[in-house]
């Protein structure tokens, strides 16, 4: 399961992500991070029975976090199997079966959003 | 053997045509053989499904009363051309709208129509005796129009190049989005399912063919603007009828950062009367190669790296230097195949019969770029020649020197062999200064990474350079990377006068 981690480096600059670990002993993948000097975002992924755990130690951390149920949001009736945003999406979420039709694997998109613009057909947004 | 038109039709007729789809045929042709196959079948269907830019339709909204003689004319916002006597306008589908951009456009007004939604109408008109009205506002329903048909000077390219982009930023252009360092390719085309493709030297396609155009049954007008068969780019001007079109041919588009596009389904069914025709269309993917472009070269002529098959194109990725490239397609094979599928439908239910060109295309013309009379300036034509620079092992002080001596604000930086190395600025100096003790050469305190124009280049190419980076001032180099000039928003000031902000 995702959880998308918002924190600032105003108070302590604590080390979230690695304390998080060290506390509840949760092995985290880092799917992707932005930080800056005051403050930073990362999609995180961690094993689904223990994901709660997780977001309850960080929100002790000072973190606002946020469980991530679904990837990119798909309109299926806009899309026209064109595949522009296949080779722009750097999960291959997306691919043709055999009669050329979009396919997703959801469940690897970090949702990083570079696949909305690159749609021609507004068929793909970011979940809110 | 030879088989007519007539015969061909009058087997549609008794429901006894045999039809299959171009991707059909090169099986049948290596099965059957080129005398096998043209006894056998009788119709190949192509079909594509693209962005196809140029495409609009005429609309007659009928007189009003009182009646006006309508001269600029708006729907939903987005500017259809007006000047066709008072009430006849023709929507363009690249048209933007003037209160939304790029997210809607006169493509996206025809599909509203074509949807079966309320578009409304504005328009002005300075008054006449015969025309008393000067404003009418309306909600319009497609099938409140007298007519409305679809009219597109330049579809179904015989073939399209494919992009990638070797700069280091991404590229938004209208073949969609490019990552930078050859990060993706882009492409377009139903390569063997295209109608041209399958005749190359257009002995069936010409004016009065009729065509399947974005779910209706329309017709080749002839030959498409830009039209380049000698080069293999053929194009045709077609035209169908708006109100018989469905939205699942027919959709409207946005390019991110380039505009608004119409997505089109095409359709040629082609009469097997010989086997000429039977070997052309037995084309395969793997026969259609065009060339792969760099989009990161401003320039009409950009470079080609290589030249690519649609056959490796449509395989996911291509090898570009030794690197597997993922590819994208914009086109959607899949539409592709559902017009030549529903083409072949309609023509075993005899709905719809062949005909040979009433007047043929050219096939040996080839397009011309524009006749220019003025020239555009060039960087040579306003960059400043009188240039101070720094070399790299030359301490900081003696920059900073330089920058109060030069007035200006940037020093290129050179090695000893005169090249351009790197560049600092006023506020590069001002902070080694600040911070003193850490940096003493040139060398450790500039930017590495300089974007620079040539003498040659377009002051627009330049000045998109400078937004685009942020910055204020380019180097002009040669082909040896001497520098020769520099050029900064106070060249450009003097250029477009109170232009520049
Ligand atoms: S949001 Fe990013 S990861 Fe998710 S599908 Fe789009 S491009 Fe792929
Ligand atoms: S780019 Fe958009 S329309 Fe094209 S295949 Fe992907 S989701 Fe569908």
């Amino acid at each position: 399961m995702k959880l998308l981690v918002n924190f600032s480096r105003g108070k302590g600059r604590k080390p979230i992500i690695a304390q998080a670990v060290r506390d509840t002993g949760v092995l985290i993948t880092v799917e992707r991070a932005v930080i800056d000097s005051s403050e930073g975002e990362a999609l995180i992924d961690v094993p689904d029975d223990q994901c709660r755990l997780v977001r309850d130690k960080m929100t002790s951390l000072g973190a606002d976090v946020r469980i991530l149920e679904h990837g990119i949001t798909f309109n299926e009736s806009e899309c026209v199997d064109c595949g522009a945003c296949i080779s722009i999406c750097p999960r291959d979420v997306f691919s043709f079966d055999d009669e050329f039709r979009l396919r997703l694997a959801e469940e690897r998109c970090i949702l990083c959003g570079k696949c909305v613009d690159a749609c021609p057909h507004d068929a793909l947004t970011m979940p809110l | 053997m030879r088989k007519s038109i007539d015969q061909i039709n009058e087997r549609i007729r008794d429901g006894n045509a045999r039809v299959v789809t171009a991707e059909e045929m090169p099986k049948i042709v290596a099965e059957l053989g080129e005398d096998g196959a043209l006894k056998e079948v009788d119709v190949v269907t192509t079909g594509t499904f693209g962005a196809m830019c140029s495409s609009g339709a005429f609309l007659n909204f009928g007189h009003a009363e009182p009646p006006i003689r309508m001269e600029r004319i708006w729907l939903n916002d987005v500017e259809a051309y007006g000047g066709l006597a008072a009430v006849d306008a023709y929507i363009g589908a690249t048209q933007q709208s003037e209160t939304r951009g790029e997210e809607y456009g006169g493509a996206h007004v025809i599909e509203d129509l074509v949807a079966g939604k309320a578009v409304s109408l504005r328009a002005i008109s300075k008054g006449t005796d015969c025309y008393p009205r000067r404003t009418i506002t309306t909600e319009l329903l497609l099938e409140h129009l007298n007519q409305a048909i679809m009219c597109n000077p330049r579809n179904a390219y015989q073939r399209y190049n494919a992009a990638v982009n070797t700069t280091d930023r991404t590229l938004h252009t209208y073949m969609g989005t490019l990552l930078p360092s050859s990060g993706n390719v882009t492409f377009s085309g139903a390569g063997l399912l295209n109608p041209i493709s399958n005749d190359p030297k257009l002995r069936l396609i010409g004016s009065g063919v009729p065509i399947f155009l974005c779910g209706a049954p329309g017709m080749v007008v002839g030959e498409g603007t830009q039209h380049s068969s000698a080069g293999g780019f053929s194009t045709l001007m077609v035209t169908g009828d708006l109100k018989q079109m469905s939205q699942d041919f027919l959709r409207a588009a946005t390019m991110t950062g380039y505009g608004v596009t119409l997505y089109v389904g095409l359709g040629v069914p082609l009469p097997v009367i010989d086997k000429e025709v039977v070997r052309a269309t037995a084309v395969r993917d793997e026969d259609i190669s065009v060339d792969l472009i760099d989009y990161g070269i401003p320039s009409r002529n950009r470079p080609a790296l290589r030249k690519v098959t649609y056959a490796e194109l449509r395989s996911g990725s291509i090898n570009l230097n030794g690197e597997e490239i993922r590819t994208s397609s914009l086109s959607s094979f899949r539409r592709a195949r559902q017009v030549a599928e529903t083409l072949k439908d309609w023509i075993k239910a005899g709905k719809m019969e062949l005909s040979l060109p009433t007047r043929s295309i050219d096939p040996k013309r080839v397009v011309r770029p524009m006749h220019e009379t003025v020239k555009t300036p060039r960087v040579l034509d306003i960059m400043d020649r009188n240039i101070v620079s720094i070399g790299e092992e030359e301490e900081i002080r003696t920059a900073a020197l330089k920058l109060l001596k030069g007035e200006t604000n940037h020093l290129p930086v050179v090695n000893s062999e005169g090249r351009l190395v790197g560049i600092v600025t006023t506020f590069d100096i001002s902070k080694a200064v600040a911070n003193p003790g850490k940096a003493n050469l040139v060398r450790d305190i500039m930017k590495k990474k300089v974007i620079t124009t040539t003498p040659d280049e377009s002051v627009d190419v330049a000045v998109r350079k400078l937004e685009q980076h942020n910055i204020s001032a380019l180097p002009v180099v040669d082909g040896n990377n001497h520098v020769v000039a520099i050029l900064t928003a106070i060249n450009l000031g003097k250029l477009f006068g109170r232009w520049l902000k």
